[in-house]
């Protein structure tokens, strides 16, 4: 090992190939963070006199903290229940095509789950409130009525069915292909060899995808998930589009009043908003750099561990 | 063959793209040669409108986004006529009040009159002061969806109650005691509002703050601001959400409501509908507001107003012009403007494209009286 990395690096001269890609791909490197820095820098100096302002001239009246806790709740919430549903389902997906359906099938069905992931986010909205929405609506009463004692279903339920589990369930539609398609390219890079050895040892078909599809696709599924996350916690359009805003903290998933998740209320906002309400939205875009950033930042951590405890 | 095509192709193009630039330099020279010599089509419109095309080419405005419809119709007619490009920019009423004070924009927009400071900022800005002149009227109707119920009457109380969430179900004797015929049924209300801020939201809590101050105590607000309604986005989105629930009332324009019906109010002895005539006549049965540099039309709307055939819930939108600008040919121009948008004409341009509600025969001839100082320089 320690032989070849002297000849590779110290040995001859650097060809003029070499130096301006290592350069390129430096600058790049150099202009992502930048750019990250930039923007940060951005929302911080803007939202500043949001930051300092006193309590009472903050919308709502009652301070920035108070202001920005429902949407931050609204946003972690549909993004969670989203994520919950998401995931299992993805990753059923993404097995079955990967390791159970005929190749053909597996080719086209790709295909499809791919084309879901290039749908425009305001289509994924429209089709949310005016069909989905409706749909779900004799759903909530049933739930209404016969789960209302969950604190989750009491109810009363949505006429318009614009609630936060229509948001989370449209949400979990769009983070979909996002996660399979990563997932199943992890699970197709599945050391043939592994994979015949658990079959040789006499696993089933099951137990060799336990044994050595999934630990070995981990980190990857991880990885996508919280790509998936990061469209979640940032979707704009499609929330404020189904989703009926006018409440604060609650896990009352199926009435009208609802937090509303922090893009979508800038979102509704910011056309009427100037000064310091202008200032407040951006505060509360601040917010979510940093949530993003934190769950990103997480997400690496958990990454890692996996990879050192996996092998 | 295939060679000879792709050429001439080519050179086809060309001659679309030198033409274009042609086409868009001769759209802007008007706006700096005013002699009017030897410019192109939009010449030859003002001529035929018989105005004395001394105007610029392009004048700017900016403000509220409740005009910005109407100015679809306005700023096409009025290139048509006079050959003048419009730009306006949907701002929101403060942001374009306060472009126009710091001199960005040659006139503004605004769903609410210059306060008293804006107007002393104003002197500084116009040559002799700017003046507020009420343009646009748009109705507010009470929209409904429930089976059975095509004929709704509210009174200023009751309204409040359902929307302040104090009544809940249809079959209240409060609104039975309304409606004496109507077989209510025992289902949910859902009130819908606004989930943006609004000045609909704004014009429509401002009515129910001055008529039914016990039922209503949430004040005068542009965020609506009772929690667990059905909130939606926009007027669109509102008029959706009533129509897919059920048991659903809210308040949207007047002019969007599609198939849905509008609850009658309670004004004096009778229940009125939110019709033009009655909307524009809120503006006749109220008073001015004194104290205002001459030729402002500033106008607090009577909410409480108890005169026949006035519908109360109405929002109305101001164009604001300086008397007297820097530059004559700008005043000229943003009086032209004002004068079409305000003329039968423009009113009912706006009452097609946005569903406005025109305005009187008596305050569009103060308006053009008004509008003689925005030239005066």
């Amino acid at each position: 090992m320690t032989t070849t990395t002297p000849a590779l690096s110290g040995g001859r001269r650097r060809r003029p190939g070499d130096k301006i890609f290592s350069g390129t791909a430096t600058a790049s490197a150099v202009l992502i963070l930048l750019i990250l820095a930039g923007v940060g820098l951005f929302l911080l100096a803007e939202a500043y006199p949001a930051i300092v302002a006193p309590a009472d001239e903050i919308s709502g009246g009652r301070g920035l903290v108070l202001y920005l806790w429902p949407i931050l709740f609204g946003t972690v919430l549909t993004s969670v229940i989203a994520m919950v549903l998401a995931v299992p389902v993805a990753v059923g997906i993404a097995l079955f095509i990967s390791h159970y359906a005929p190749r053909r099938l597996s080719q086209a069905l790709g295909y499809v789950v791919d084309l879901l992931a290039a749908i425009p986010s305001i289509v994924y909205g429209f089709w949310g409130v005016q069909v989905f929405a409706l749909a779900l609506v004799p759903l909530y009463q049933w739930l209404a009525e016969n789960l209302g004692w969950v604190p989750l279903f009491a109810g009363p339920a949505s006429t318009t069915g614009r609630t936060i589990l229509t948001a989370s369930l449209v949400l979990a539609v769009m983070i979909l292909p996002i996660i399979s398609a990563l997932s199943r390219e992890v699970f197709l890079q599945t050391p043939r060899l592994h994979e015949e050895a658990a079959m040789a040892l006499g696993a089933t078909r099951w137990e060799m995808i336990k044994y050595a599809v999934i630990p070995y696709g981990r980190s990857g599924v991880i990885s996508a998930s919280m790509l998936g996350l990061g469209r979640a916690l940032g979707e704009t359009m499609a929330v404020t589009l189904v989703l009926s805003v006018s409440g604060g903290v609650s896990f009352n998933l199926i009435n009208t009043g609802n937090p509303a998740t922090i893009a979508a209320d800038i979102a509704l906002n910011f056309p009427e908003a100037t000064g310091l309400r202008l200032s407040t939205l951006i505060a509360a875009g601040l917010l979510l750099f940093v949530l993003t950033f934190a769950v990103n930042f997480a997400a690496r951590a958990l990454v890692t561990r996996q990879k050192g405890g996996s092998t | 063959m295939r060679s000879s095509t792709s050429r001439a192709a080519r050179a086809a193009l060309a001659t679309t793209s030198a033409a274009a630039l042609a086409l868009a330099l001769a759209a802007c020279s008007p706006s700096n040669e005013t002699d009017g010599g030897g410019a192109g089509g939009s010449d030859g419109g003002s001529t035929a409108a018989g105005s004395d095309a001394d105007l610029a080419g392009t004048i700017n405005g900016a403000g509220a986004s409740t005009q910005q419809a109407a100015f679809q119709a306005w700023a096409v007619n009025f290139q048509d006529a006079y050959g003048t490009t419009v730009n306006y920019d949907p701002v929101g009423s403060g942001s374009g009040r306060e472009q126009f004070l710091s001199g960005g924009v040659d006139f503004a927009g605004s769903d609410a009159y210059l306060t008293d400071e804006e107007l002393a900022q104003a002197d500084e800005r116009c040559t002799d002061g700017a003046i507020d002149l009420p343009v646009y009227v748009s109705p507010i109707a009470i929209a409904y969806n429930l089976e059975g119920v095509d004929d709704l009457q509210l009174s200023p109380a009751v309204l409040a109650g359902i929307m302040a969430q104090a009544i809940t179900t249809w079959d209240d004797p409060a609104i039975a005691e309304l409606n004496p015929d109507a077989e209510l049924p025992s289902t949910p209300i859902t009130p819908v509002n606004r989930s943006d801020d609004s000045g609909t939201t704004e014009n429509f809590t401002e009515y129910l703050d001055a008529t039914a101050p016990d039922a209503w105590t949430y004040g005068v607000v542009e965020t609506w601001p009772v929690a667990g309604g059905e909130a939606a986005q926009g007027t669109s989105g509102v008029v959706q959400a009533i129509t897919n629930g059920s048991g659903t009332i809210g308040y949207a324009d007047a002019s969007q409501l599609g198939d849905l019906p509008a609850a009658t109010i309670q004004v004096g002895e009778e229940y009125v509908g939110p019709t033009p005539e009655a909307a524009a006549a809120i503006l006749d049965n109220s008073t001015r507001v004194e104290g205002r540099p001459e030729g402002d039309i500033a106008i607090d709307l009577d909410r409480t107003t108890e005169e026949s055939g006035t519908y109360p819930i109405v929002l109305v939108s101001y164009q604001i012009a300086c008397k007297g600008y820097d530059d004559p040919q700008v005043g000229e121009t943003v009086a032209a403007l004002i004068g079409y948008t305000t003329s039968e004409e423009g009113q009912q341009a706006a009452a097609e494209q946005a569903g406005s509600a025109p305005i009187s025969e008596d305050l569009r001839s103060d308006i053009m009286t008004s509008l003689e100082l925005v030239t005066s320089s």
